[in-house]
C-alpha cells in the first residue's frame, strides 16, 4: 500500500509537469508554497485499477498455472541458489523474489503441481502483490498514453476503462506471473518517450523523461525478451525523430551533435548497462551451487559456493607429467560427461556385422566415477614411472603425451577401425595387444584451444584442450550418440578425422586434478579413490560469467513439448483458445484465461478501420487531396505507430517462433490494440461522423465484462453455466454478448475433452 | 523519402546561389527533369558526359567480359570425368525426366527439366544411374548437361556488367563488377557442374537486369521496349521461382521496386488516375499474372512428362498415386465405402506419414507393456493389412456386409498376426506424454481396450466412410485418446520405423488423421477409382505442400558440421566437390578470398559512404562544387540502395531458416554484393577530388583502378586450381601447388 500512495503523488505530478515546474520556480521567490493539481479522473481510474486487480488476490490459496514454474525460481532466489532459466533474463525473477522477500518467504515449498494447496509458510498475498500492482498501474498509464498522443481526456478515459475491464489482463495480473510487469514497463516506456518528445526542448524534465525511457526499456527487456520488440519500435521512432532534428538547419551543428549523443547514450548505452547490471546483481545474489550447475563450464561451477568448488578447491593449477586428471567434455550436448573407460571390450562383431578391434571400451560417462581418472604420461618414460617429479614438469601446448587409464592401466589409443555408432570416424580404445599386427597408436598432441589467453601451460579447469592423435591426426571427440547395451548406454567417444574449426564436442578440460605420488598400481588405485588436495583460488570475471550465462540461456533448448493449452498465433486474434488456470478439485470453481469477447472484437475492428483510414488518407494525400489538416494527420500517424505498430511488433514475430505458444503471449500486443479503439473512435467522431455512441458502447462493454468476470474471479457460479434464465431478461445488446459467451463456454467444454472438469 | 531529399537538395542549392525562387512543387519538377537528364534519356546532358567514344568503350568492355566469362567457365568443363557432389541428385533427376519416371524433390521442377532437356538434346539417353559422387561417367554423354549449366553461368558477368552500367552509367564500375564475378573461383566452380544454382542465378540476374532496363524506360511508358522489358522481367521471375524457392527473394525485390515506382507515379499529378490505373494493370499483368501462368505451366509440363510410377510415390497421397502408371492404385478398382469384414490399409495423412503397420516383434523390456509393436511404415507391405471387425463380434458374416459409419465402435485386427489394435495407460516409447499402442489378443479376441470409435472428420453421425477420400480419426474408447503418428523414428528394436502413439490431445492435426487406402471386400461391388483422380490444382497444391514439408524437414543432423550464415560472407569454409585424398583429383568450392573479402570491405565502405553523404545532404553541405559530386550521391543511394536491398533479401532470411544450410546458398547474395562493390569502389575512386587537388586525384583514380584489377587477376592466378582441379599433396604440404595459400584453418584443400 505504501507503494501505491507514492504512486498517486507521482501520477499527480505526471499530469501537469509544467505546472509543477512553474511552482518550483515561484517557490524560489515566495515562501514555500505547495500547489498540487489533482486530476481526479486519473485518481479514480487508478483506484478502480487497484480495486479490480488487488481485490481478493489471496484466492485461491493454491498454485495457479505458471506459478508452478516461476515459483521454483522464487524459491531458489530466496535460498540464493544458482539456476538458469532460458525463458527470460533475471529481472523478472528478481522482482517476483522481491515480493517473496517482503513477505518473508523462506523458499520451502515444493512447486511440482498446479492446484497444490499452499502451505502456511507461503505468503501468497505478497507473492502476488507486485504483479497485481504493476497490472493495476497499467490502467492510469493507458490514460496518460492516449493523452500524450494528443487525444481528448474522454478518449483517454475510454482507453483506461477498456483496459480496466479486459478480463484476460485481470487474470494475468492477479497471480505470480510476469506479463503484467512486462506490460507495465512497456507502457511506461512509451509514455515517457512521448513525454520526452512532446516536452519543450531544453528543460531538464525532458532529459529525465528520456532517461526514464531508457531505464524502463531496459527493465522491460530484463523481464522478458519479448520487451525487445517494443524497445526496437521505440528506437525506430526515436531514429525518425532524430533524423528530423538533424534536418533542422536552424540548429547549429554543435547542438545537433549534443542531442544525438544524448539520445544515443540514454536509449542505447544506458539500457545496455542496466541489462548488464541485472545480471551482475543476479550473479552476485545467487552464489550457491544448485540444480543447473551441470550445464555450466567447470570454471563457472568452480566459482559457485559448494558443488564443484568444494572438490576443486585445493587442486594444483598446472597439469604436469604424472598428474591424475578427469577430463570433462566442454560440450554439454547431449549431457555433460567425463572421459571414461572400464574393464569391458568392444564386441568382436556388432549387430550389423561390422567388426571391431575388440580392445577395451573408451566412453564418456555422465556421472562421477573412479573410472574417470586418467594419468598424464610422458611417452619417453616407463609405465612404472607415474609420479610427478619435484619440481613438477608442466605439460605445454604442443607437447606429446600418453593418457593412461588409472584403474586398468590401458593407454588411450585410436586406429583405423570404424567407431561403433559413427562409422565415418575412428574407434577409440584402451590399447590391448592381441598380437594381431594391430600396433599401439597411443601418442596424443596437446593442443590448447584458448592458449592466447592462458599462455602455454595446460591448466586445470581453465584450459580447453584438443587431443590430436599423432599417427592419424584425428581429434578425440564426443560423437553425441550413445552406445547400446554392451556399452552400458554410455556415450560414444571417437577419433574424428575431418574435424575442423572449433567444435565444443572435440574440446576437453581437466576438472579434477591431483599430482600422483604412488609408485605401485595398488597404491595408485587407493590414491585415485581419495579426495584431491592443495589449494589454489581462481575466479571468473563478471563479464566472462555473464557471457557464458547469456550464451547458455540463448542456446539451451528444451525439447518442444506440446501442451494441452498451447495455441497458435492465429487462434489469438479470434480468441479461439483459452487456458484453464485453476480448478477447485471439489467445488468445481475455476479460473480461465479468456478475453473479453467484445473488447477483442472491437480491437480487431478498430485495427481494420485504422488500416483502411490510413491507406485511404495516404493515397489521397499523395494525390494532394487533403481531407484532414496536417496536424491531425501527424497525430493519427503517431497514434498508429504506437498502437498499431505496438500490436504488430508484439504479435507478428510469433509466427516465426518455433516454441510452444500460449494465449498470454498475445497480451502485450492486445494492450496496444485496445488503445487503438478510442483513438479510432475519436477520429471517426470528430472527422468523419458527428455522433456520440461512446456512452452506449461503454454500456455494451460493461455488460460483456460483467459476464466474463465470473471467469476472472473464479466464483462458484460457473457450475450452472451463466444462469441463463436471469440473463435472458436483459436488453438486446446483452443478449448478443450472452450468446457469444455461451457459445465460447460450450465450445470450451468440447475442446477440453473428457479429461477436464 | 527520395522526393523529399531531392527537394532538400534543391533548397540547399537555392540559398547561396539564389537564382530560382519557385515553389516546392516546381522544385520537385525541376529535380525530376534533372534526374531525367542524368538518367541518360534526355539528349544534351547525356552527350555532355558520355560521348560516342564512351559508348564504344563500354561496348568493347562488354565484349571483353563476354569472352573472359565464357572462357573461364568452359575451360576444362569435362574435368573431372566422374560425378561431383550434388550432380548425383540433379543429374539423376534429369535422367528421370528422360525416362518419364515420377520422383520427389524439394525444389520446383524447372531447373531439373532444363537439365533433362539439355541432356536429351545432346544425346544423353538417361541410362546412367548417378549412384554416388565419384562414379565414373565412362561412355555416357555428360558434356551437354554440364555445358548447358556452364553457359548459363557464363551469362552472369555480362548481365552484371549491363546492370551496373545501367545503374551507375560508369563503364569502370561495370567492369570492376564483371571482373570480380568472372575471376571468382567460387562462381566458376559452381557454374561448371550439373547443378541448379547456375540456372537459378541466371534467372535472378536476368530478372534484375530486365527490371533495371525497364526502370530506364520510365519516361517512355507503353512503348515497345517498355513492354519488352516488363514481360522479360516477368518471365525471368517465373523462371527463378521455378528452379528453387530462393526465387521468392528476387520476386520480393522486384515487387518492392515496382511498389516504389508506382508510388512515385501516383505522386505525379500530371498523370491522370486513368493513366495510373493503366500503369497498375500492366504491371499486374506483366509481373503477377504472366509469371503465375508460366509457373503453373511448368508444373503442368512436369506432371504430364512424369507419368510413370517411381521412387517419389510414397511421399504423396493415395489420390495422387492413382495418376501414375505402374502404381497399384493406377486404374484400380475397389469398394467405395468401408464395410465390416473388409481388409484395409490405413495411411496417415501427415505428409510421408506411412501406413499403420505391425509385425511379429514385441516392444522390448522397459518400453511400456511387452506386447506386439505397432508402427508406421512408409513402404507397401503385407504387414500393413488390417481387418475391420464389429465390436461385439457375434453375428457371423452373412449376405450383404454392413457398412461402417461415423461413430461406430470397431476393432482392427492385424491380418498377419491376428492381434487387435490396442492401447492402454502406458507411456509411448518416444513421445512420453502419449499412450502406447500395441497389438494385443489373439484371433480377434481381446479386451475392451481394443475398441476404437471411427470418426469422419467434418462428418456427422451415420456418415459412411469413403475409401481414399474420407479423413478418419480413431478414438480409443477406454482412454479417449486418438491414434496418432508422431513422426519420430524408433530405435533399432523398432526397425527404425515410425512411432505410433495414442494422443490425449484431441486437436485435429494431420498426425491424427488417416485415410483408407487399399480396401478388399469380395462381397461388395468394386467401383473404378478413376473418378477419384485429383484435379490439376489439387495436385499442384499437394506437391507444393510436400515440397515445403520436405524443405523444412531437412534438419541439420547433430553430428554433422553444418554451415552457418555468418560463415558465408567471410568465406569461412567451402564445400568439397570432388576428391579428398592426395591422389585424387580435387575440386573445392571456395570463393576467391581476395574478391570475397573485398566485397565484405566494400559493404562496410558503402554503409559509411551513404551515411556520410546523406548526413551531408541533410545538413546542407555543398557537395556539388566539384565535378559531379551530386550524381555520385544519387548513384550511390539509388543504384547502390537497390543492390543493397537485393543483397539483404537474399542473405538475411537464411538466419531464420531452420533447415540445413550450405555454403552455396550465399551465391545469389554474392552476385548483389559484387555489383555493389563495383559501384562503391568506383564512386570512392571517382570522388577522390573531394579531398585531393586535381592532378593528384586523377593519379589516385588511375592508380587505384589499376591496383584493383591487378589484385583481382593475381588472386585468380593464385587460386585457380580450386576450380580447375588439384592433384598431389594437400595444401599444408610445402610441395603442394596450393602451398602457403591455406590462409584460414577451416579451408580444406
Amino acid at each position: 500500500m505504501l507503494a501505491s500512495s507514492s504512486w498517486l503523488h507521482f501520477v499527480q505530478t505526471l499530469g501537469h509537469p509544467r505546472l509543477l515546474f512553474d511552482s518550483m520556480l515561484t517557490s524560489i521567490k515566495l515562501p514555500i508554497v505547495i500547489r498540487a493539481e489533482i486530476n481526479l479522473v486519473l485518481v479514480v481510474v487508478t483506484a478502480l485499477g487497484l480495486l479490480s486487480r488487488l481485490y481478493g488476490i489471496n484466492f485461491p490459496k493454491a498454485v495457479v498455472f505458471d506459478e508452478v514454474y516461476y515459483g521454483q525460481f522464487v524459491s531458489l532466489y530466496t535460498k540464493q541458489v544458482f539456476f538458469i532459466d532460458e525463458s527470460g533474463p533475471p529481472l523478472g525473477h528478481m522482482i517476483l523474489a522481491f515480493g517473496a522477500y517482503l513477505g518473508g518467504f523462506d523458499g520451502n515449498f515444493i512447486w511440482n503441481r498446479i492446484g497444490a494447496e499452499y502451505s502456511s509458510n507461503v505468503p501468497v498475498w505478497s507473492l502476488r502483490l507486485i504483479p497485481a500492482l504493476a497490472g493495476s498501474l497499467c490502467v492510469p498509464l493507458c490514460y496518460l498514453l492516449v493523452v500524450e498522443l494528443g487525444y481528448s481526456h474522454l478518449t483517454a478515459l475510454g482507453a483506461a476503462l477498456l483496459f480496466l475491464m479486459e478480463n484476460s489482463l485481470i487474470v494475468q495480473s492477479r497471480f505470480m506471473l510476469l506479463e503484467s510487469v512486462l506490460i507495465f514497463f512497456l507502457l511506461l516506456a512509451v509514455v515517457s518517450y512521448l513525454r520526452f518528445h512532446n516536452a519543450q526542448s531544453g528543460s531538464p524534465v525532458r532529459l529525465a523523461w528520456l532517461v526514464l525511457t531508457g531505464v524502463t526499456c531496459a527493465c522491460a527487456v530484463g523481464v522478458k525478451y519479448m520487451g525487445l520488440f517494443t524497445y526496437f519500435l521505440l528506437l525506430g521512432l526515436a531514429a525518425v525523430h532524430t533524423w528530423q532534428l538533424i534536418g533542422d538547419r536552424a540548429l547549429s551543428n554543435g547542438v545537433v551533435l549534443m542531442q544525438v549523443v544524448t539520445r544515443f547514450l540514454a536509449l542505447v548505452v544506458l539500457p545496455l548497462l542496466l541489462y548488464l547490471g541485472f545480471f551482475y546483481v543476479h550473479l552476485n545474489l545467487l552464489y550457491r551451487s544448485g540444480p543447473h550447475d551441470q550445464m555450466m563450464s567447470s570454471a563457472f561451477q568452480a566459482s559457485l559456493e559448494g558443488g564443484l568448488a568444494r572438490i576443486t578447491q585445493g587442486q594444483p593449477l598446472e597439469v604436469a607429467y604424472g598428474s591424475q586428471v578427469t577430463l570433462r567434455s566442454v560440450s554439454s550436448k547431449p549431457i555433460p560427461c567425463w572421459l571414461h573407460s572400464h574393464k569391458a571390450n568392444y564386441p568382436i562383431r556388432y549387430e550389423n556385422g561390422r567388426g571391431s578391434s575388440h580392445q577395451q571400451q573408451v566412453t564418456c560417462y555422465p556421472f562421477k566415477d573412479v573410472n574417470n581418472w586418467w594419468i598424464i604420461k610422458d611417452p619417453g618414460r616407463f609405465v612404472q614411472d607415474l609420479v610427478v617429479s619435484s619440481p613438477p614438469r608442466p605439460v605445454r601446448h604442443g607437447d606429446v603425451v600418453q593418457l593412461l587409464h588409472g584403474m586398468t592401466s590401458r593407454l588411450l589409443n585410436t586406429h583405423d577401425v570404424a567407431a561403433p555408432m559413427s562409422p565415418h570416424a575412428q574407434e577409440v580404445s584402451g590399447y590391448i595387444d592381441f598380437n594381431v599386427s594391430m600396433p599401439a597408436q597411443n601418442l596424443w598432441k596437446v593442443d590448447i584451444a584458448n592458449r592466447e589467453a592462458e599462455q602455454d601451460v595446460w591448466k586445470t579447469i581453465l584450459s580447453e584442450v584438443r587431443l590430436i592423435h599423432i599417427n592419424t591426426s584425428a581429434v578425440l571427440k564426443l560423437s553425441g550418440s550413445s552406445l547400446p547395451e554392451w556399452g552400458y548406454r554410455q556415450l560414444e567417444v571417437v577419433g574424428d578425422k575431418i574435424y575442423k574449426g572449433y567444435q565444443p564436442s572435440g574440446v576437453w578440460n581437466v576438472e579434477e586434478h591431483r599430482y600422483g605420488r604412488s609408485l605401485e598400481q595398488r597404491e595408485r588405485e587407493l590414491e585415485l579413490h581419495s579426495p584431491t588436495h592443495i589449494d589454489i583460488n581462481r575466479n571468473l570475471t563478471f563479464i566472462a560469467k555473464f557471457l557464458e550465462l547469456q550464451w547458455k540461456m540463448l542456446t539451451v533448448k528444451h525439447e518442444d513439448s506440446e501442451h494441452k493449452y498451447s495455441s497458435s498465433p492465429l487462434e489469438w486474434i479470434t480468441m479461439n483458445t483459452n487456458i484453464a488456470y485453476w480448478l477447485h478439485p471439489a467445488s468445481n470453481a475455476q479460473i480461465h484465461l479468456i478475453g473479453n469477447f467484445v473488447t477483442w472484437t472491437l480491437a480487431n475492428l478498430a485495427l481494420a478501420v485504422y488500416v483502411l483510414l490510413f491507406l485511404s488518407y495516404l493515397l489521397r494525400r499523395r494525390r494532394k487531396i487533403e481531407d484532414i489538416p496536417e496536424a491531425t494527420w501527424c497525430q493519427l500517424l503517431q497514434a498508429g505507430v504506437v498502437c498499431a505498430g505496438g500490436w504488430a511488433v508484439n504479435y507478428l514475430p510469433f509466427f516465426m517462433m518455433e516454441k510452444t505458444l500460449f494465449l498470454y503471449h498475445y497480451l502485450p500486443a492486445l494492450t496496444f490494440q485496445i488503445l487503438l479503439i478510442p483513438v479510432v473512435l475519436e477520429h471517426l467522431h470528430t472527422h468523419m461522423l458527428r455522433w456520440a455512441p461512446m456512452t452506449r458502447l461503454g454500456l455494451w462493454i460493461e455488460s460483456g465484462h460483467r459476464r466474463s468476470r465470473t471467469f476472472a474471479q473464479g466464483r462458484k457460479r460457473l457450475r450452472e453455466p451463466f444462469q441463463r434464465k436471469a440473463l435472458l431478461k436483459t436488453c438486446f445488446v446483452e443478449c448478443i454478448t450472452l450468446i457469444l459467451l455461451v457459445s465460447t463456454s460450450t465450445w470450451d467444454q468440447r475442446t477440453l475433452g473428457p479429461e477436464t472438469v | 523519402m527520395l522526393r523529399n531529399r531531392r527537394g532538400q537538395m534543391n533548397t540547399g542549392e537555392q540559398s547561396p546561389v539564389s537564382t530560382h525562387h519557385e515553389s516546392t512543387q516546381e522544385d520537385d519538377r525541376l529535380s525530376e527533369g534533372d534526374s531525367q537528364s542524368l538518367n541518360g534519356t534526355s539528349a544534351q546532358h547525356d552527350q555532355g558526359i558520355y560521348s560516342p567514344n564512351n559508348e564504344a568503350q563500354s561496348t568493347a568492355f562488354f565484349l571483353l567480359v563476354v569472352l573472359l566469362s565464357f572462357s573461364t567457365r568452359l575451360y576444362k568443363i569435362m574435368e573431372p570425368p566422374h560425378v561431383c557432389w550434388d550432380e548425383t541428385h540433379f543429374g539423376k533427376m534429369g535422367s528421370y525426366y528422360i525416362n518419364r519416371t515420377f520422383f520427389f524433390d524439394v525444389h520446383p521442377p524447372l531447373g531439373k527439366m532444363l537439365i533433362g532437356l539439355a541432356g536429351y538434346m545432346t544425346g544423353y539417353d538417361g541410362t546412367y544411374p548417378f549412384l554416388k559422387p565419384g562414379d565414373r561417367y565412362e561412355h555416357h554423354n555428360y558434356w551437354g548437361m554440364r555445358g548447358f549449366c556452364a553457359s548459363l553461368g557464363s551469362c552472369l558477368p555480362p548481365f552484371a556488367y549491363l546492370t551496373v552500367l545501367e545503374l551507375s552509367q560508369s563503364p569502370t564500375a561495370a567492369l570492376i563488377t564483371a571482373a570480380v564475378l568472372a575471376f571468382d573461383t567460387g562462381c566458376i566452380t559452381i557454374s561448371q557442374y550439373i547443378l541448379l544454382d547456375p540456372i537459378l542465378m541466371f534467372f535472378i540476374m536476368g530478372a534484375v537486369l530486365s527490371m533495371v532496363k525497364f526502370n530506364r524506360q520510365r519516361y517512355r511508358p507503353f512503348s515497345t521496349p517498355w513492354w519488352f522489358w516488363l514481360v522479360l522481367t516477368g518471365v525471368n521471375l517465373s523462371g527463378a521461382l521455378g528452379v528453387k524457392f530462393v526465387g521468392l527473394f528476387v520476386i520480393l525485390l522486384v515487387g518492392m521496386n515496382t511498389a516504389w515506382d508506382l508510388w512515385s507515379l501516383l505522386g505525379d499529378l500530371h498523370l491522370s488516375l486513368i493513366d495510373f490505373g493503366k500503369h497498375v494493370l500492366s504491371r499486374v499483368f506483366g509481373l503477377i499474372l504472366l509469371p503465375l501462368f508460366l509457373y503453373v505451366t511448368i508444373f503442368a509440363v512436369h506432371f504430364v512428362v512424369l507419368n510413370k510410377s517411381g521412387p517419389g510415390d510414397g511421399f504423396f497421397s493415395s489420390a495422387f498415386q492413382s495418376r501414375l502408371i505402374g502404381n497399384n492404385l493406377h486404374n484400380a478398382s475397389m469398394p467405395e465405402y468401408l464395410a465390416y469384414g473388409s481388409i484395409i490399409t490405413v495411411k496417415n495423412l501427415r505428409i510421408a506419414g506411412g501406413y499403420l503397420h505391425s509385425h511379429w516383434h514385441l516392444y522390448p523390456e522397459g518400453v511400456g507393456a511387452k506386447q506386439q509393436q505397432v508402427t508406421a511404415y512408409l513402404h507397401k507391405d503385407y504387414n500393413n493389412m488390417w481387418l475391420v471387425h464389429r465390436s461385439n463380434d457375434s453375428d457371423a458374416q452373412s449376405g450383404e456386409p454392413d457398412l461402417v459409419r461415423h461413430g461406430d465402435i470397431i476393432q482392427l485386427e492385424h491380418k498377419e498376426t491376428t492381434r487387435n489394435l490396442h492401447s492402454h495407460l502406458h507411456e509411448a516409447p518416444l513421445t512420453k506424454k502419449h499412450f502406447q499402442v500395441t497389438g494385443y489378443g489373439i484371433n480377434g479376441t481381446g479386451d475392451p481396450n481394443d475398441l476404437w470409435q471411427v470418426e469422419v472428420c467434418g462428418g456427422r453421425k451415420g456418415d459412411l466412410v469413403k475409401v481414399l477420400r474420407s479423413k478418419v480419426r480413431f478414438l480409443h474408447r477406454a482412454t479417449g485418446c486418438v491414434l496418432y503418428s508422431s513422426g519420430k523414428t524408433l530405435p533399432k528394436w523398432g526397425w527404425e520405423q515410425v512411432e505410433i502413439t495414442c494422443s490425449p490431445y484431441l486437436k485435429e492435426t494431420p498426425n491424427s488423421q488417416w485415410n483408407i487406402e487399399d480396401h478388399i471386400n469380395t462381397k461388395l461391388p468394386n467401383i473404378s477409382l478413376s473418378v477419384l483422380k485429383p484435379h490439376f490444382l489439387e495436385i499442384l497444391l499437394e506437391s507444393h505442400i510436400v515440397m515445403i514439408r520436405g524443405n523444412s524437414g531437412l534438419k541439420p543432423k547433430d553430428n554433422e558440421m553444418n554451415s552457418k550464415p555468418w560463415h558465408w560472407p567471410i568465406n569461412y569454409q567451402g564445400l568439397r566437390f570432388s576428391g579428398v585424398n592426395e591422389t585424387e583429383y580435387r575440386v573445392y568450392l571456395l570463393g576467391n578470398p581476395v574478391i570475397w573479402w573485398l566485397n565484405l570491405v566494400s559493404l562496410g565502405l558503402y554503409v559509411v559512404m551513404v551515411a556520410v553523404a546523406s548526413l551531408a545532404l541533410r545538413r546542407g553541405v555543398q557537395l556539388d562544387k566539384r565535378r559531379i559530386g551530386r550524381k555520385h550521391c544519387r548513384v550511390l543511394m539509388e543504384g547502390g540502395g537497390l543492390l543493397l536491398l537485393g543483397w539483404l533479401l537474399h542473405y538475411v532470411p537464411f538466419y531464420t531458416m531452420g533447415r540445413i544450410l550450405y555454403y552455396h546458398h550465399y551465391f545469389p547474395a554474392m552476385l548483389f554484393s559484387s555489383m555493389l562493390t563495383g559501384i562503391t569502389l568506383d564512386t570512392l575512386l571517382q570522388s577522390a577530388d573531394l579531398w585531393l587537388r586535381p592532378p593528384y586525384s586523377d593519379w589516385l583514380l588511375r592508380g587505384g583502378q589499376a591496383m584493383l584489377f591487378l589484385a583481382i587477376l593475381d588472386s585468380f592466378y593464385m587460386f585457380h586450381p580450386l576450380s580447375y582441379g588439384m592433384r598431389g599433396p594437400l595444401a599444408h604440404d610445402p610441395d603442394s601447388t596450393m602451398a602457403g595459400l591455406k590462409w584460414m584453418d577451416s579451408w580444406e584443400f
